[in-house]
């Protein structure tokens, strides 16, 4: 249960995930967002509409994927941390996942991770498309990372194996 | 052990002072309270217990709970989480309650 | 002596707030906190506010903080007393106060109370031995004072507090053993449950600290898991290696003012302590004292900014200040009844029932 280990349970997991249609057409958002509380910055950060508007703030986020272009600005804003874009369709034996990354240093364009799991267990290596950095330090950066497709809807942390012991 | 990059703030560059901890210079950033520049330099335990002589840090680093205090300059029972260094600072482990300074121009 | 018409005492969240607001009335203010800066605990808060946009949601608290500040310094209604104690307040409406070692007195028509609250203790063998801070404290040293506090931290409590303050270690290059907690349950935020899970982050509910362990410093603690008594169960001892421990076992109040302007005190465990009973302008038993913010119950910042801002616009109001005071208070206790309305306001809600003396 969530309330008891701090990590949805597959139930929980399969709410956020479109149709296997939408999953082939290209990014989309997933908000890991499960509990009611006092919360809608997703709403006007989102460029495409794709967030409906809360009608009480403690409500969870109701989001229409077909208006998702998986630009990642939901990911930057929520304060949780709590969003990510998947595109399995990245290539044919990759998919890119956009994760929050607020931790120094920031790995380079093409730098291997190691990539982790819900339970911050690591699932597999990755590679860095790419780290999209706000106007300062108050932004929230968004690491783009690649890895083999079959970790698609399991990895939403990263770490660097620079100087790892 | 003190913080060099941060992913939020951006620590300012600060002039360095020295203070002195039991007779040791310690390094020190001006305007920083003397229990941080302690604990950047590794120095942990600030006094010692009246009763039971226990070895004490500090606690709530924001002046409310009395664990952290030192002789700072001669004068017992400052709390060190909120004093801030000053330049040739002569610091000291308080044993017990700390006797105040003499005050005035007569030894009784 | 000093004469002044509002005299907010504590310069957070809600204080700031509060001198803000009744400035905007065009009340002569004045601010007084006993920091070299404004801002309260909010100077530490790196993470990004929740909330609605009206409370700044997706803003870090640092950079509200911030605003908030610059916006009181430059207030021509505002006076702000810094490195400024305020010792004690008076029947005759004086308080005194100790700046930079200087006793001054100062006549108030009215006083806002915002002075926040401090971090209780747990009590454990050995719980006196240096490493072991409050979780507020660990924060201050990281991201006031830029000092890690240790390599590898336990902390105790996953409340809110707890379970952000473990983010905040990790990204200050800090390691966390573990969180542990006695309720059989998370009590903070999921999300924040869950960004330290995926960083690797045990978090023990059932659990709490046995004893710690170390000989001038702490090296180590042993926890247990606890059973449906809160005793700890023999057998289940776990030893966890570490030179910090974190408390982060909840907030009391800071009322000191308030118990000697005379305001009727109400114990309520949900609001942390002891509060003083006060009425939806937020106004104490004591006439002319007003109280928001930690100091009212625990709360947290969100609501601490609105709770000022109303105690401000009322403590103008009383002086005649205040032209559109109902729509201000209309206003601004639907956005407190927003914030408390899902399951995580709860808590504060029993305990706002409890100070009014309802059943829940």
């Amino acid at each position: 249960m969530l309330e008891q280990t701090g990590v949805p349970t597959n139930e929980d997991l399969a709410r956020t995930l479109p149709t296997e249609e939408r999953r082939k057409k290209g990014p989309y958002a997933v908000f890991e967002c499960f509990q009611k509380i006092p919360c809608d910055p997703c709403y006007s950060a989102c460029r495409q509409g794709a967030v409906k508007p809360f009608a009480d703030i403690n409500h969870l986020p109701e989001v229409d994927l077909d208006k998702c272009n998986g630009c990642g600005t939901c990911v930057a804003a929520c304060p949780g941390l709590a969003v990510f874009v998947v595109d399995e369709t990245f290539s044919d034996d990759e998919a890119l996942v956009k994760l929050p990354y607020e931790f120094v240093p920031f790995p380079e364009n093409g730098e291997s991770v190691a990539c982790f799991n819900r339970d911050g267990l690591e699932v597999c290596s990755g590679r860095v498309v790419r780290v999209v950095k706000g106007k300062d330090k108050m932004a929230t950066p968004v690491a783009w990372v690649a890895f083999p497709k079959e970790y698609c809807h399991d990895v939403r942390h990263i770490a660097l194996k620079r100087g790892m012991a | 052990m003190r913080i060099e990059q941060h992913p939020i703030l951006t620590f300012p560059e600060r002039k360095k002072v020295t203070i002195y901890f039991e007779g040791r210079p310690i390094e020190a950033r001006e305007g920083e309270p003397i229990a941080s520049a302690l604990h950047a330099a590794g120095i942990r335990v600030l006094r010692w217990s009246t009763e039971m002589n226990r070895p004490r840090g500090f606690f709530c680093a924001i002046g409310n709970c009395s664990s952290c205090l030192m002789e700072v300059d001669g004068v017992p029972n400052v709390r060190v989480c909120v004093e801030k260094v000053r330049d040739g600072m002569v610091v000291k482990q308080q044993k017990g309650k700390g006797v105040p300074p003499a005050v005035g121009g007569d030894e009784g | 002596m000093r004469q002044t018409e509002i005299a907010v005492v504590g310069a957070g969240p809600a204080g700031l707030s509060a001198a803000l607001a009744a400035a905007s009335c065009g009340a002569r203010v004045t601010l007084i906190d006993r920091e070299d800066r404004l801002g309260g605990q909010l100077v530490k808060q790196t993470h990004k506010f929740f909330g609605s946009q009206k409370q700044r949601a997706g803003i870090r608290g640092i950079a509200i903080g911030t605003d908030l500040a610059d916006r009181a310094m430059s207030d021509p209604n505002i006076d702000v007393m810094l490195e400024c104690t305020a010792l004690a307040y008076y029947s005759d409406n004086v308080l005194t106060l100790e700046q930079r070692e200087k006793y001054i007195k100062m006549k108030a028509q009215r006083l806002v109370v915002t002075t926040g609250a401090s971090e209780k203790m747990l009590p454990f063998p050995n719980n006196d031995l240096p490493g072991i801070y409050g979780a507020g404290a660990v924060q201050t040293l990281m991201n006031v004072h830029g000092v890690k506090p240790g390599q590898r931290v336990l902390m105790i409590g996953a409340g809110n507090i707890g379970l952000i303050v473990s983010y905040q270690l990790l990204q200050a290059g800090v390691g966390v053993a573990a969180v542990v907690e006695a309720l059989p349950r998370i009590g903070g935020y999921a999300v924040h449950a869950s960004k330290i899970r995926r960083m690797g982050v045990p978090i023990l509910t059932s659990h709490s600290v046995k004893e710690a362990h170390g000989k001038d410093v702490l090296e180590g603690a042993t926890v247990w898991r606890i059973g449906p008594d809160w005793q700890g169960i023999p057998g289940t001892e776990k030893y966890i290696e570490c030179d910090v421990m974190c408390l982060a076992v909840g907030l009391s109040p800071l009322t000191e003012l308030l118990w000697q302007a005379g305001c009727e005190m109400k114990y309520v465990g949900a609001l942390g302590g002891h509060v003083a009973i006060h009425d939806d302008n937020l106004e104490t038993t004591a006439k002319g004292v007003f109280v928001a913010g930690d100091a009212s119950g625990v709360e947290e910042a969100s609501s601490a900014m609105v709770g000022g801002r109303l105690a401000g616009y009322s403590a103008a109001a009383s002086l005649g200040r205040c032209p559109d005071f109902q729509q201000k208070k209309a206003e601004a206790l639907e956005q407190l009844s927003e914030l408390r309305a899902g399951p995580t306001g709860e808590k504060i809600r029993k305990g706002l029932m409890a100070l009014r003396g309802e059943a829940s």
